[in-house]
């Protein structure tokens, strides 16, 4: 009997993983609750490091799942998942049940909810946005604009929201949002030649290959200005415009600016839809709330439950490079397990 | 130095070794939180007293790390311990309560 695999979210993870299991002719099932694959990656307009087209991914990874070996069920969520004598029953809300051998969970991660930092003012006051309310507004249009329609002249890119933050529960680092601030912020100015644009960070972490170079273009060829501080708060004035204090920590000194327009480098925290499977299926979370593995050198894929395996962002925030590669390593890891 | 009649200014190097660490070790011991403050300055930005005068707690807290204590008493007075500090700190320091164990620890090695 051909072995079966069910995979748990059609991000990109979900995704790539599929395809390489088809093609060691392993039977997958791929499940995904929206009416799309592709995760957060769909939502994307432009990439770091290379500003590449987002669609380019999802649209060669979606060529790549048709395959016989592949059934695709969207719009499913899963209701219940029971083990019985080494095989896996899976339940889903379209009333149906699959067998499964093996069971893939990537899920991804969730957006921190900008509103949980009320001094940053999200949701309260109209010209804060969010890295992903601008990466829609890069993708919808060409024209960047205040909430009144006005061309902002000065914006801030504020880095750590609901990442390294106790206060918001979730102490990691997102891994992602320096790089994207260092890509938005050149975005930004392309739209906008004439707006002076500052990122606030505590630490800038540019680990990534071509990420340093990006840094390094934004400030030469582009005029980004980097402030090393934490924001405090931030106040609107009358005309909608924010002020904004930071410590000005390289030189010491408590520092307020007036900028027309804020963005939040909102973080990637659990998802909810990982926690809820996971405690349902008796799988060990790290104190961050993602994912466990026992062994995190040797042992990436491989959840505490024989049999379940994980990819992507489930147990960490990742690039889509380092997503990619775990998904890879994680088919091969089944397939391994499976025969 | 001062016998040979040479100048009386300190040396602007921080002589990390020379330096007395008694009193960081200190407050350490007795709000252990201190040691994961990772220098953001969010306490200096919302600080009720830095924004008014010379005076800067997170720059404070690294030179105690380097057991530069100079001047401590008289900047460490200037804080009205109102508590701000602790609400934005990233790291959930208890920064009101290092302020009051740097004044202890004034007192003590003073
Ligand atoms: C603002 C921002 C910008 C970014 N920009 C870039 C960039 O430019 N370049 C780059 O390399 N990386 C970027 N990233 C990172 C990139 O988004 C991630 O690497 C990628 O999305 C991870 O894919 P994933 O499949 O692990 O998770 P996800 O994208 O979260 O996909 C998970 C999928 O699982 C589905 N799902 C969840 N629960 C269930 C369930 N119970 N049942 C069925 N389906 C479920 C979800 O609907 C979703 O489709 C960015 C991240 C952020 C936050
Ligand atoms: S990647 Fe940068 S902005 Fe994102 S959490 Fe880490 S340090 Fe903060
Ligand atoms: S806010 Fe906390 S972590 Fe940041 S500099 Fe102040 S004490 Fe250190
Ligand atoms: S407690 Fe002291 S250091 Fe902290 S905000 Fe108040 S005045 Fe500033």
């Amino acid at each position: 009997m051909t072995k079966k695999v069910v995979i748990i979210g059609g991000g990109i993870a979900g995704m790539e993983a599929a395809s390489t299991l088809s093609r060691m002719n392993i039977d997958v099932l791929l499940i995904e609750k929206k009416q799309q694959l592709g995760g957060h990656v769909g939502e994307w307009d432009h990439l770091f490091p290379n500003f590449r087209n987002a669609r380019e991914i999802t649209r060669s990874l979606l060529y790549d799942l048709q395959d016989k070996h592949i059934k695709i069920c969207t719009s499913t969520e899963i209701t219940g998942i029971s083990k019985k004598s080494g095989k896996f029953e899976v339940r889903t809300t379209q009333q149906q049940t699959f067998k499964a051998d093996s069971i893939l969970l990537s899920t991804g991660f969730d957006l921190f909810d900008a509103r949980k930092k009320e001094e940053y003012g999200y949701g309260i006051y109209e010209n804060v946005i969010t890295s992903v309310d601008l990466e829609q507004k890069l993708k919808e249009s060409n024209v960047l604009t205040m909430a009144s329609g006005v061309i902002p002249k000065r914006i801030a890119m504020i880095h750590c929201v609901g990442s390294r933050d106790e206060k918001s529960g979730y102490f990691h680092c997102s891994k992602v949002c320096c790089i994207t601030a260092v890509k938005q912020a050149i975005e930004v100015k392309q739209k906008l030649p004439h707006a002076e644009i500052f990122c606030f960070y505590m630490d800038l972490r540019m680990y990534g290959k071509k990420f340093e170079e990006l840094y390094r273009e934004a400030q030469e060829k582009w005029g980004i200005q980097f402030v090393r501080g934490r924001l405090s708060e931030a106040a609107e004035n009358m005309d909608g415009s924010l002020q904004i204090k930071s410590e000005d920590t390289l030189s010491g000194r408590p520092l307020k600016m007036n900028v027309d327009l804020m963005v939040l480098m909102i973080g990637m925290v659990p998802s909810e839809s990982t926690t809820f499977l996971g405690k349902m299926l008796g799988i060990h979370f790290s104190e961050d709330g993602f994912i466990n593995h026992d062994d995190i050198h040797l042992e990436n894929n491989l959840t505490n439950v024989p049999g379940i395996f994980t990819a992507g962002t489930v147990t960490s925030p990742m690039t889509i490079t380092d997503t990619i590669a775990d998904a890879r390593s994680a088919a091969l890891k089944i397939a391994t397990y499976i025969s | 130095m001062k016998e040979f009649g040479f100048s009386i200014t300190k040396d602007r190097q921080i002589d990390y070794d020379q330096n007395d660490h008694r009193l960081l070790n200190f407050v350490l011991e007795n709000e252990p939180s201190f040691i994961v403050c990772i220098s953001c300055g969010g306490c200096t930005a919302t600080c009720s007293a830095g924004n008014l005068i010379d005076f800067n707690i997170r720059k404070l807290n690294i030179l105690i790390r380097r057991g530069e204590t100079e001047d401590l008493e008289r900047e460490i007075n200037k804080c009205m311990l109102c508590g701000k500090c602790m609400l934005v700190c990233p790291r959930g320091i208890n920064t009101r309560n290092v302020i009051l164990k740097i004044k202890e620890a004034i007192q003590k090695f003073r």
